[in-house]
């Protein structure tokens, strides 16, 4: 394993990932592989199994088979050559998830804590940095998204799109190698996806690695270099925009764009 | 013609039994909700036994009249070696009274926190102990504010109960007082009316604490 924790490794390996709830499959046996400093879109239908893959990826779901190697180690379980898997123990889990930033649909900002308290939270807890060394980097996180004049405010006196870019400033505050995005403006008005949008395209030309689940078409078309088409379970395309999106194209893809196209709710390529 | 001159006189005493509520009211009230708040986290963390086990006490003490309770722990108390004093008895009862209702209160706060603001505490690495103390008991404590209100609101109104083991408080001592000056009518529009003072302070107090909590409300997503 020691070719792929080089810093040039690829940032994420899934391998034979699936999940099953109860009697139900939803990941039938995934292969991933997330490039370093890019970004990649998990498009499909609803059901397809991009949230859950990405949920399996922070760690809130656990896999029921397969091995997912975030910067070249294992995280939660490994496998032996005979498919056996141990769970790794708890100090080794967080250290792995440490690496990881996530950013959920609902925003799930903590309603008790100010903007930069919200940033803080994590460096004061877990990293136990002093007060005011944690506000700085915290403040500093806040102007990335252009936030820092809301530093004081609740969530509940932001609109979505600035919780939504709060939430983006609290998984950058640990500096993780990867972010990770479950439908980051599904949850959002319209007029407000842009703002959110526009920082997430910022994050990737500064060269973040970023793995984002999206119904934004456009975005993934022109931000994502590397696009995964899940349906029913299964990678079925995997590849960049322009072999995924061109012509011709999988007739599954083009029913799921189909669906898009006719709500008018995203613009194609 | 009501005549509240008899009784006015006895004021001393009545501000006397004015205490010993009071006094009983708040203890018991904090004792109930520190319990409450310990049996809610251990059903909610411990094993599931030990869930069993304190939903049977909810259950119980839920489930039966708080006048039950009392008699029972007052007058059957010395028939398995706990003799106490009326007061001991009243504090005890109060609180294990109170926890049951507070630990329900407590638990369904704990449910109402939205599954995702613990998921975002856990992608930032905080432990289980850290996320219980910094995000579940904040969030928590806003969610069931008005809930604990209207508690300590009944747990006050119980501690008329306390009069008939002889806990010389406001009702026993205007009751008393009443009866023996003829005065029954006076008496019990008093005896009302303090009540009526505390509940007020109760509501002013926290509605007070929920307006200064409601910056925190959940935000609209």
């Amino acid at each position: 394993m020691t070719e792929v924790s080089t810093p040039t490794g690829p940032a994420i390996v899934v391998k034979g990932v699936s999940k099953r709830f109860g009697d139900l499959e939803v990941l039938h046996g995934i292969d991933l592989r997330i490039d370093r400093g890019t970004t990649t879109c998990l498009i499909g239908p609803s059901g397809s199994g991009k949230s859950t893959l990405l949920r399996c990826i922070a760690f809130l779901e656990e896999a029921t088979a397969g091995t997912i190697l975030v910067d070249g180690a294992p995280l939660g379980f490994t496998e032996g050559p005979d498919g056996a898997r141990t769970r790794l123990p708890a100090p080794s889990i967080r250290a792995v998830r440490a690496k990881i930033g996530m950013v959920f649909q609902q925003f799930n900002l903590w309603p008790h804590m100010t903007a930069l308290g919200n940033v803080c939270e994590a460096l004061r807890t877990v990293r136990r940095l002093p007060r005011k060394e944690a506000e700085e980097r915290g403040m500093a996180q806040l102007r990335k998204v252009g936030l820092e004049n809301r530093a004081g405010h609740y969530p509940s006196q932001l609109s979505g799109g600035q919780q939504q870019r709060v939430a983006i400033a609290r998984a950058l505050a640990l500096e993780p190698e990867i972010l990770l995005f479950d439908e980051p403006t599904s949850s959002l008005d319209p007029e407000l996806t842009g703002e959110v949008l526009n920082v997430m395209r910022a994050l990737a030309e500064d060269g973040m690695s970023m793995v984002v689940v999206t119904h934004e078409i456009g975005f993934a078309a022109t931000v994502g270099r590397h696009i995964a088409f899940l349906d029913h379970g299964r990678v079925l395309l995997d590849g960049p925009p322009e072999e995924v999106f061109g012509a011709p194209r999988h007739p599954r893809l083009e029913q799921f764009l189909e669906t898009y196209l006719d709500r008018g709710a995203a613009t194609l390529v | 013609m009501l005549d509240f001159g008899l009784i006015i006189k006895q004021m001393p005493a009545i501000l006397a039994a004015f205490g010993v509520t009071f006094g009983i009211w708040i203890v018991s009230m904090l004792l109930a909700a520190a319990l409450g708040f310990l049996v809610a986290v251990a059903r909610r963390f411990g094993p599931k036994p030990l869930d069993w086990l304190l939903r049977a006490y909810v259950e119980v003490f839920r489930g039966t009249p708080f006048l039950v309770q009392l008699f029972l722990l007052y007058f059957g108390g010395p028939y398995v070696g706990l003799s106490l004093e009326p007061i001991p008895v009243a504090l005890l009862a109060m609180t294990v009274y109170g926890g049951a209702y507070f630990s329900e209160i407590f638990r369904a706060g704990f449910e109402a926190v939205p599954r995702g603001h613990v998921e975002a505490a856990e992608c930032v690495g905080l432990t289980r102990a850290q996320i219980l103390r910094r995000i579940l008991v904040p969030e928590m404590t806003m969610l069931v504010l008005p809930l604990c209100v209207n508690m300590a609101i009944v747990l006050l109104k119980e501690t008329a109960v306390l009069s008939i083991i002889t806990v010389p408080e406001l009702t026993l001592v205007i009751g008393v007082i009443g009866s023996q000056q003829y005065a029954f009518v006076e008496s019990m529009f008093l005896l009302a009316l303090f009540y009526w003072l505390l509940v007020e302070l109760c509501g002013v107090l926290g509605r007070w604490s929920e307006a200064k909590l409601s910056r925190f409300r959940f935000a609209p997503s």
